[in-house]
């Protein structure tokens, strides 16, 4: 292993949320972006298979998880839980923000049906959304949008990672002029 | 119409629900028609059936999608001329929202599904996130919170008391002349027949000032033969009076 391997390695290990690669470079300013790179694939290569730790890709950074298959002894042990659910309505909350942010609550309400405030309240003190700017218009609304807590939690490389809107089964497109009700 | 609640063949929960457009769905699933060719007519009916049922009339958001949909079903029913080409579905919005909020379920799906994988791999140093925001500390002495909880207590309307009646202010001036009146009448009355009969707190406490008033201007004198006793009013000395 690289000398620069092993210093990603030992950050990495002592980091206990994602780094991003400008964080990584940092740790070596001689090493250019293509180097920590690299770095980051040999580790990777290394911690594939033989170990219960591996690097994952995520929210935009790098971290060491635990492999998928030893959660439930872990979690019975109680070194470490799982954390809660989140519920059905924060969900549909986070999938409006995360494909229209910057969006505004009114703009979640109507897409919702309901009214989406207490929602929203709890996922900004969970810190998933954030307020990212104002809107135009009368009283210039809040708009929000999600943050990196966001792309930790679902284990996202990045906003890019979630599924394209065509790859869904129901496309959203403009409704079809109906030629005759009965 | 609405249908009998009874005959409706299916059970509904609204914890079920995250809101109308999910019931709706939940309907034309059910239903198995064409969202984009909605029978609304079918729809609103099931609809209405179901927010019945559920006792749901206080969830305005419901409420205001029946509405909704009894307009839609309304606007169907307009008689309109054939081959008109600025007619505009009614129901185009709506089915806009309904495909959008579908597509909106489908992502939560995915989005579920990803949290629950990332919530099988512990990174290092992992913290469980605390069940709720941990409480501020409080400060409260006892007393503080003895008045606090008296004032709660009072809050809890009495499960008998149908309706409360405001109370009259006091009304002196009518005790005054019905005293003058009995003066007029009797050299000397008892405490009852000032008040009158089934006096009510406010009488009694008019009664008692009207009765003070008179005493002060020399109208009247009050005693009280023994204690606790009953009091009595005597008629003033004309010539004390003056």
């Amino acid at each position: 292993m690289q000398s620069l391997t092993k210093l990603l390695e030992a950050a990495l290990f002592a980091a206990s949320r994602p780094l991003t690669l400008e964080e990584l470079g940092s740790l070596d300013p001689l090493a250019g972006e293509s180097a920590v790179r690299a770095a980051l694939a040999e580790l990777r290569a290394a911690y594939s298979d033989e170990h219960g730790v591996e690097l994952v890709e995520i929210a935009e950074g790098w971290q060491f998880l635990t492999r998928r298959e030893y959660a439930e002894t872990i979690e019975r042990a109680q070194f470490a839980l799982r954390p809660r659910r989140l519920s059905p309505a924060a969900l549909e909350t986070l999938a409006i923000i995360a494909y229209r942010q910057p969006v505004g609550r009114l703009e979640v309400d109507e897409i919702r049906g309901v009214d989406s405030g207490a929602v929203m309240d709890k996922l900004v003190e969970r810190g998933l959304i954030e307020v990212v700017t104002r809107g135009e218009g009368l009283g210039r609304p809040l708009l929000y949008g999600t943050t990196p807590s966001f792309q930790e939690i679902l284990g996202l490389k990045n906003l890019e990672d979630l599924p394209r809107l065509e790859e869904l089964s129901v496309a959203l497109r403009r409704p079809t002029p109906v030629d005759e009700p009965e | 119409m609405l249908r009998d609640p009874g005959n409706s063949g299916f059970v509904v929960e609204l914890e079920k629900f995250s809101g109308p457009l999910d019931l709706l769905l939940h309907l034309i699933k059910e239903d198995e028609v064409d969202i984009t060719d909605l029978p609304i007519a079918k729809i609103a009916d099931q609809f209405l059936s179901v927010i019945a049922e559920l006792g749901l009339n206080q969830a305005a958001d419901y409420l205001e999608m029946a509405a909704r949909l009894l307009r839609i079903k309304a606007q169907l029913l307009l008689p309109r001329r054939l081959g008109d080409d600025e007619w505009e579905d009614p129901r185009a919005e709506l089915v806009r929202r309904l495909l959008e909020y579908q597509q909106i379920r489908e992502l939560v799906d995915w989005l579920g599904h990803a949290a629950d994988a990332r919530a099988e791999r512990f990174g290092r140093g992992y913290e469980a996130p605390p069940p709720d925001a941990p409480p501020a500390p409080l400060q409260i002495d006892l007393n503080d919170l003895l008045a606090a909880a008296e004032r709660v207590i009072a809050l809890i309307p009495d499960p008998n008391l149908h309706h409360r009646v405001v109370p009259r202010p006091l009304d002196v001036e009518g005790a005054t002349a019905r005293i003058q009146a009995l003066l007029a009448e009797r050299e000397t009355f008892g405490w009852r027949d000032a008040v009158g009969p089934q006096a009510t707190l406010v009488d009694v406490l008019s009664t008692f000032i009207a009765l003070l008033e008179l005493a002060k201007r020399s109208s009247l004198t009050l005693s009280q033969p023994e204690p606790f006793g009953p009091m009595v009013i005597t008629r003033a000395i004309p010539h004390e009076a003056a």
